[in-house]
């Protein structure tokens, strides 16, 4: 048994009553690193040191009047920026960044007092779905070394299911935060567009990227993102709304809730036994008094295409900035200004990361524009106006987060477009900015299966009580992996 | 017929700031190729009386009350530099030698 089976507010509970200490967690935290993740491979760095003096300190000062997360550990993806902690993007060109201040997210962390653990391991800038894209190591699922962990947030994903760490920040730009949490049968939210700061997130798609977290609960979950929402004056996308208590949303009560089941979610591409699952889900959440209905979001077959000009072109254009001049590698044979551009990029970026620079550059570029890149963002308004049709009739949509579980390392990497529909039940979310939450529904063959309830813009309250009440009625969650 | 020539992706990758091999530049010409193809799905569609979303939530013009502030100490910004001097970023000339 773990500590890191227990639930946020028992493990609170439970370092009130003085039976427990934060070093015990942070113990824990770096005992199970070094047990498992020369197989998981979850880390890219470490903070130890700092992890250790600060459990220390936070056990001089506690008392009752301290939050609920006061204490708990928590692993971060490697492309949120903190100060003094290596911050790498798992990319080469940042192999050395020591960033000099840090993210919203993690000023927030610091407020209600957690302990960063270290950081996570991702895809390259977050492109990718199976972790193989990171420059330094492949994450492995902890259901199965062979597989993949998912993508891009798989080490947060990963660390979480392996009980190295109680939750994580991941990010979710196409689905990296809920396909990798439903590969390794964890919880994972991306939060509407604008409820969490991206301020000190490093760029991939800046209309797509949202924080968000990754946890063994619904209720871990709900507490942590109430901790890192909220309007931030350092970035202007982050949206003026309330955050709610999103904890106090689980009731356990779907009586009379309205859930559409899109047709398109079910059909071609999606493995039998996710289909399954699915619909296993739906009985259970029926049986609950919920009431559904099969729907239709008759645009979804061209979200992917949409998502890969649209992602791609802001990708071109934030990642300009790496250009070996203020920050990061720098190639060590440039006869000019010119040639240290191009030689830094081509020797510091990634094959994938180069392949979506260059589709971008070419979305963008004069004469392409309009055919590519505009016509994207025209369907980007159908696929936004399928949703919000439905949710004039229906509080939640469910469907499954992947069209199969896990598949094997190296299984995909040849061939970019079959990589790329792994993403197809995740990325329209991310196209209309709608919230949504992957959590266990099954197994086949020994790999967990996710579970996605998608919401109105900011209603990630009603996502949460839905996704409480479903995992209070299964055990999915209780399952542990076999390290 | 192609959608993409291996001389527009050198070109592309020119505007983009990439040095690639004649190697990688074939490559790229395939895969590049392969999605765009996949991506013209997207003309099935009318579009012609459609906007583009370029933001999802409705906002625009987000101002600040312009106050001026301290920014980050120039010693701290210049640490991630690969070479400078004299509190400045270094580069190698402009137009070489």
């Amino acid at each position: 048994m773990s500590l890191f089976d227990h639930k946020v507010s028992d493990l609170h509970e439970l370092l009130h009553k003085k039976e427990l200490k934060v070093s015990d967690l942070v113990d824990e935290s770096y005992k199970r690193i070094a047990e498992v993740d020369d197989k998981v491979q979850a880390f890219l760095t470490l903070d130890e040191e700092r992890a250790r003096q600060a459990a220390k300190a936070l056990d001089d000062k506690l008392d009752a009047t301290k939050g609920l997360l006061y204490g708990m550990p928590i692993g971060v993806k490697d492309n949120i920026v903190t100060k003094g902690l290596r911050t790498t993007c798992a990319s080469k060109i940042l192999e050395n960044f020591d960033p000099i201040y840090d993210a919203t997210v993690v000023q927030k962390l610091q407020q209600a007092e957690t302990v960063t653990i270290g950081k996570l391991n991702m895809d390259e800038f977050a492109m990718g779905s199976s972790n193989e894209n990171s420059r330094f190591q492949k994450t492995r699922n902890p259901w199965n070394l062979d597989r993949v962990p998912g993508g891009s947030s798989g080490g947060s994903a990963a660390s979480v299911a392996a009980g190295e760490v109680l939750f994580s920040l991941g990010s979710d730009t196409g689905g990296s935060i809920r396909q990798p949490a439903a590969f390794c049968g964890v919880v994972g939210m991306k939060p509407t567009y604008g409820r969490v700061s991206r301020f000190g997130l490093v760029a991939f798609a800046s209309s797509l990227d949202q924080i968000g977290p990754i946890t063994r609960t619904v209720e871990d979950n709900a507490y942590l993102l109430q901790a890192i929402s909220g309007l931030d004056p350092m970035d202007s996308t982050s949206a003026n709304v309330d955050v709610p208590n999103f904890v106090s949303a689980l009731t356990g009560d779907v009586k009379g809730l309205k859930i559409a089941v899109p047709k398109e979610y079910l059909g071609e591409g999606v493995q039998e036994s996710v289909r399954q699952s699915v619909l296993d889900a739906i009985k259970v959440l029926e049986g609950l008094g919920a009431e559904w209905e099969e729907v239709s979001l008759p645009h979804s077959k061209y979200a992917l295409a949409a998502y890969y000009l649209i992602s791609s072109s802001e990708a071109s254009a934030n990642l300009a900035r790496f250009d070996g001049v203020r920050y990061g590698y720098r190639t060590p044979d440039a006869e000019n200004l010119l040639d240290l551009y191009k030689k830094t990029r081509a020797e510091g970026f990634g094959e994938e990361v180069k392949r979506r620079i260059m589709l971008g550059t070419f979305a963008l570029s004069s004469g392409y524009y309009d055919a590519y890149y505009k016509k994207a963002q025209k369907v980007r308004t159908l696929i936004k106006q399928d949703f919000e049709n439905v949710f004039e009739k229906y509080d939640v949509i469910i469907g499954p987060t992947t069209p199969t579980p896990a598949f094997k390392i190296g299984e995909n990497i040849d061939d970019p477009l079959t990589m790329y529909v792994n993403d197809i039940l995740t990325i329209p979310m991310n196209l209309a900015g709608v919230p949504g939450i992957s959590v266990p529904c099954g197994f086949e063959g020994g790999l967990p299966l996710g579970l996605q309830i998608i919401g109105k813009h900011f209603d990630e309250a009603t996502i949460y009580r839905v996704a409480h009440a479903f995992e209070q009625a299964t055990d999915h969650h209780k399952k542990k992996p076999q390290l | 017929m192609s959608r993409i020539s291996t001389d527009q992706v050198k070109h592309v990758a020119n505007l983009a700031r990439l040095a690639i091999t004649e190697d990688e530049a074939e490559k790229f010409t395939k895969q590049l190729d392969a999605i765009i193809t996949f991506a013209e799905q997207l003309n099935e569609l009318d579009t012609d009386n459609v906007a583009p979303t370029y933001h999802v939530l409705d906002m625009k013009n987000v101002l600040r009350e312009d106050i001026p502030k301290q920014g980050l100490p120039r010693e701290e910004v210049l640490k991630n530099a690969p070479e400078h001097q004299d509190g400045q970023f270094k580069v190698p000339s402009i137009l070489g030698e």
